[in-house]
């Protein structure tokens, strides 16, 4: 079914945003894009796409936390991948195992900024079988 | 500000402790230019070994200090407290003021000589002029500590801005050869469009970031002379030129009549190149871009209207910042360092001119680069 794999990228970067579009379709995965989180609102208003990646720093810092928030509100089981240049640029990592921690962030998976393909092909293709 | 110093008094005569710590209890001093009142509170101690334990404990900020102690004397004393000598101001008591005497404290640090016997007005002058001291001591030394911090800043931003581009590159060229089974034919081609674009991106960052270091540094030989800034402005557009016809932009020159001025020539190019490029870069396709160049009001005014994008009052008051860049909707797919504006006020300050913006979203902005007429 087409609309299994109709994916939502959201970043306000242009090039990471072509990126994972690049990956994505590469896959054979439809991808919807948009370059902030409330043109992401937007769309999540008027369809409901299989998975969602976001970009964590967009307008504000905690945009992608928040996106993700509204997703899990709108709908509970869409699987969220969170993208993050922030260990990259300060050395945090939010790749916690810490229990409240993650419950706190509500994504199913984080992944560090560059995005690598194989890995992102890996997260997405286990998140939709699941 | 309202500040309260702690001053240490070390005299083995009580009398004299006492009369001191009376003098200053109720003493108040104003300094207009740091904007400062102070007032004290006063400590003693009777002799060296007990001045030394006393500073430990209390952090004095102004120690008054009796030359002839009993056991260890107030040189002895200086000596041991020589690391203290930025965050404590001393003066020496003494009534042997001789130049030797003087010479050697001054050495070990001390700051003022207070000749006994001293009237309270002496005492209070002298206290006065050791406060001075140490507030402008202690304002250099925040304004060095300010320095440091946005020097560090500058630098943790610069790096942050240089690898985003590395990044991206490195993305699509990973991409490029780990291709996905599935790939788009173009997505080849796109990658290195985009690719390229990024690097230009770094490029202009850091010749922007050479011009910016070379007027900021002062290294680079001003060379003053008198110049038509029409004929610059002329120049500056013709470069620009290409890029403002692929997007059917239109640039024109209102400047009637040759406009004269002793400039340095690469400054004013910098200067005209930044404005140029920003106007053509932030505006819409088939807009337009006038550069208006004239003598006003006693001053050489050069002055750049776009029907770009333009911004909101929030975004105007921050945009000459270093590293500053609009980042919205509308701006996210242009390529910019962040220096540029930054770069044509300060070298508007050079001149002791001026850079100024007013700006209505979805409209245009104004950029008026004004030099007093020399």
């Amino acid at each position: 079914m087409a609309s299994e794999r109709k994916i939502l990228i959201v970043d306000d970067d242009i090039d990471c945003r072509e990126q994972v579009s690049m990956i994505l379709r590469g896959y054979g995965y439809d991808v919807i894009t948009a370059a902030s989180q409330a043109e992401g609102e937007e769309i999540l208003l008027r369809t409901q796409p299989s998975l969602a990646v976001l970009d964590l720093m967009m307008e504000e810092m905690d945009s992608g936390f928040v996106l993700c928030h509204t997703i899990k509100k709108l709908y509970p089981d869409l699987p969220v991948i969170l993208l993050t240049g922030v260990t990259a640029a300060t050395g945090m990592s939010f790749k916690t195992q810490d229990a409240r921690a993650r419950r706190w962030i509500e994504a199913d998976v984080m992944l560090d900024k560059p995005v690598r393909p194989e890995e992102l092909r890996n997260a997405v293709a286990k998140l939709l079988e699941a | 500000m309202e500040y309260t110093l702690n001053v240490l008094v070390t005299d083995d005569e009580m009398g004299m402790r006492e009369g001191t710590a009376r003098a200053l209890a109720h003493f108040t001093t104003r300094f207009e230019e740091l904007d400062a009142v102070v007032s004290y509170t006063v400590q003693t101690a009777a002799s060296g070994e007990e001045t030394l334990a006393l500073i430990e404990e209390i952090q004095p900020d102004i120690l008054l200090l009796d030359y002839k102690l009993p056991g260890m004397s107030g040189l002895d004393v200086l000596a041991k407290i020589q690391d203290r000598v930025r965050e404590m101001i001393t003066v020496m008591i003494t009534a042997y003021a001789s130049l030797e005497t003087a010479i050697t404290a001054t050495k070990q640090g001390a700051f003022d000589f207070l000749a006994k016997p001293f009237t309270p007005q002496e005492l209070r002058a002298a206290v006065r002029k050791a406060t001075n001291q140490l507030l402008l001591v202690r304002e250099a030394q925040r304004l060095a500590e300010e320095k440091r911090r946005i020097r560090f800043e500058f630098i943790s931003v610069l790096a942050h801005e240089l690898k985003a581009p590395l990044n991206a590159v490195e993305s699509y060229l990973s991409l490029m050869k780990e291709q996905p089974p599935n790939a788009d034919p173009d997505m080849f081609k796109h990658s290195v469009a985009r690719a390229l674009v990024r690097i230009q991106g770094m490029r202009k960052l850091i010749f922007d970031l050479i011009d910016m270091t070379r007027i900021e540094s002062g290294t680079m030989v001003r060379k003053l002379a008198e110049h038509d800034l029409t004929a610059l402005a002329r120049a500056a557009m013709e470069t620009q030129e290409p890029l403002a016809a692929a997007r059917g932009i239109t640039l024109s020159l209102e400047a009637p009549q040759p406009v004269p001025a002793v400039v340095d020539r690469t400054e004013i190019e910098i200067v005209l190149n930044n404005l140029l490029s920003n106007a053509v870069k932030y505006n819409r396709d088939q807009g337009s871009v006038t550069l208006r160049c004239e003598r006003k009001d006693g001053a050489v005014v050069i002055e750049v209207a776009d029907t770009g994008i333009g911004m909101a009052d929030k975004d105007v008051e921050r945009l000459f910042g270093d590293f500053v860049r609009i980042r919205n909707e509308k701006t996210s797919h242009i390529e910019g360092s962040g220096l540029g504006l930054s770069t044509v006020k300060k070298i508007a300050g050079l001149y002791g001119g001026q850079v100024a913006v007013t700006s209505t979203p979805d409209v245009g902005s104004v950029f008026t680069f004004s030099l007093p007429d020399a």
